[in-house]
């Protein structure tokens, strides 16, 4: 091995793959041997099992829709109230100072603090489970976003207005296209984030969810269950992940991502 | 050809200390007249204020005294009749080669078709046929630099200003798109004015050199080339080119030492 010398997409793909086979090998010798009781660690084919009975028996795909609806839900919300404000506040320096203080404050707040104020206020229904995602992600978007349209290179500014272009083209036609990969990335990020609150949102008060059979699990001490549930959202996670990097490449054929 | 005359009056620059410092002065009085149709270059050691001076004829910056006009109409802000090329690389890497020679014209309204007649011409005239549709960071520098002058061209500008545009090139590609310039002035003969530290490169170009003083910069000397166009790199080797290059340099080797101590 040399410092900083690329490796061929084989050998990325089989290098990957390979982790995720040395991490299941582990857990199964622990399991197996023994080593570690059944009642903490379900072992491999175990959560296995206890994933298909989820699904064939207990309806737990209900509950992976009514997870997914809410974490994409919440984002889509959180991202299209934060995108424009962050735009607004990077390329305008008084709304960012109007915003900012306050944006950094909140942004600090842990979203999951915010679970028994919003079930006073909206309930246990999904306007609340909404509502923790948003608070989660929209301050960390804004702020983001903000940072990203502010560093927009002034040498492009600079050569925008020499072609003509006033306030409005050097924010439509420059700093907007200039962030747009980044932001896109910003929101691959959040989008992560937002799968942790929602489970937090769904660990508490709510009768449908991954997050809420989890918790049932727990209560049945069925480790096999549980681990399917983490584990499932380990695949969207990555699936999702995925996805996005392939839409901004698609997106964004000019840059080099 | 231009119509307008640029005329320098009084133009000085300092910037505002940092931390009560004094502020610092980067250009002494300047006045600078420039006919329509002229290309004069502005040569000077680096950190003169020689690019500061350019970006207040742009109304990038502001002068801290004296006023920049156009054929009598006072500077204050950028605008399309002055088009530029920096030295940095400044294609919109979103856009391709052809949609950032349009910039100009889609910010105008231009229509469409017209628009797409234009950007035809100036790929033709800087030798970027067959690059149509390719990303900035697919081209050279040398190509984004003459799609940057194709973009600042489409504009249909009354002053050209080049601010060391070739100075990140290697010594060939410059020296090629030196004579590439030198056709498009000769073709319609825009006013131009062009920054650089590269004494070859003024006399090479230019009908009239102005030398800068080293910081904080005024205008030395201003030494007429009446070497005649169209010019090629022959020129180079010719006893008078060689005579107006041994002058300039005498001037700016002074400069250079100065600002190499200051």
């Amino acid at each position: 091995m040399k410092p900083l010398v690329p490796v061929s997409t084989g050998a990325r793909i089989v290098l990957g793959a390979g982790f995720f086979v040395v991490f299941v090998a582990f857990w199964g010798a622990a399991t197996w041997s023994g080593w570690v009781p059944p009642l903490f660690l379900a072992s491999p084919e175990r959560t296995l099992l206890a994933g298909w009975s989820l699904l064939t028996e207990f309806g737990f795909a209900g509950d992976i829709a009514i997870t997914v609806f809410r974490v994409v839900g919440g984002f889509l919300i959180a991202a299209a109230a934060g995108v424009p404000l962050g735009l607004m506040m990077g390329a305008f320096k008084p709304v960012e100072a109007f915003f900012e203080p306050f944006i950094s404050f909140a942004r600090y707040l842990p979203a999951s603090a915010f679970i028994p104020l919003l079930i006073l206020w909206a309930g246990v229904g999904e306007a609340q489970k909404l509502s923790v995602i948003f608070i989660g992600s929209f301050f960390q978007v804004v702020i983001m976003v903000a940072l990203i349209a502010g560093a927009t290179r002034m040498d492009l500014v600079e050569a925008a207005y020499t072609l003509g272009a006033r306030s409005r083209g050097i924010l439509r036609r420059v700093i907007i296209p200039a962030a747009a990969p980044q932001v896109m990335e910003t929101l691959r990020l959040v989008l992560g984030w937002a799968w942790t609150y929602v489970i937090v949102a769904e660990l508490i008060g709510a009768t449908s969810g991954i997050g809420h059979m989890i918790m049932d699990s727990q209560r049945l001490l069925d480790t096999g269950q549980m681990i399917f549930g983490i584990v499932v959202i380990g695949v969207i996670g990555l699936v999702t992940d995925f996805l996005f990097k392939a839409l901004n490449r698609r997106l964004f054929p000019w840059a080099v991502l | 050809m231009s119509r307008k005359r640029l005329a320098i009056t009084g133009v000085t620059r300092s910037f505002a200390g940092h931390r009560g410092a004094a502020p610092m002065l980067a250009l002494r009085p300047i006045d600078l007249m420039v006919e329509p149709g002229e290309f004069v270059a502005i040569l000077g050691p680096s950190g003169c204020g020689k690019s500061t001076l350019l970006r207040i004829v742009a109304g990038l910056d502001q002068p801290t005294g004296g006023t920049v006009t156009l054929d009598g109409v006072p500077v204050t802000a950028p605008g399309p009749d002055r088009g530029m090329v920096f030295q940095s690389y400044t294609l919109f890497p979103w856009l391709t080669v052809a949609q950032n020679i349009r910039f100009g014209l889609a910010e105008r309204g231009v229509p469409e078709a017209e628009q797409q007649a234009i950007a035809a011409r100036f790929i033709a005239r800087t030798g970027l046929t067959g690059f149509e549709n390719h990303w900035p960071r697919q081209l050279s520098g040398g190509m984004q630099q003459r799609c940057a002058l194709a973009r600042a061209l489409a504009n249909d500008p009354e002053i050209l200003l080049l601010d060391e545009p070739f100075g990140a090139l290697d010594h060939q590609t410059r020296e090629l798109m030196q004579e590439l310039l030198l056709e498009i002035w000769d073709a319609d003969r825009k006013t131009v004015l062009f920054v650089t530290h590269d004494i070859d490169e003024a006399i090479f170009l230019a009908n009239r050199v102005v030398v800068m003083s080293a910081r904080p910069g005024r205008i030395k000397a201003e030494v007429p080339v009446s070497l005649p166009y169209p010019r090629d790199w022959t020129m180079k080797t010719t006893p008078a080119f060689a005579t107006l290059k041994a002058r300039l340099m005498g001037e700016i080797r002074e400069e250079v030492r100065k600002a190499a101590m200051a």
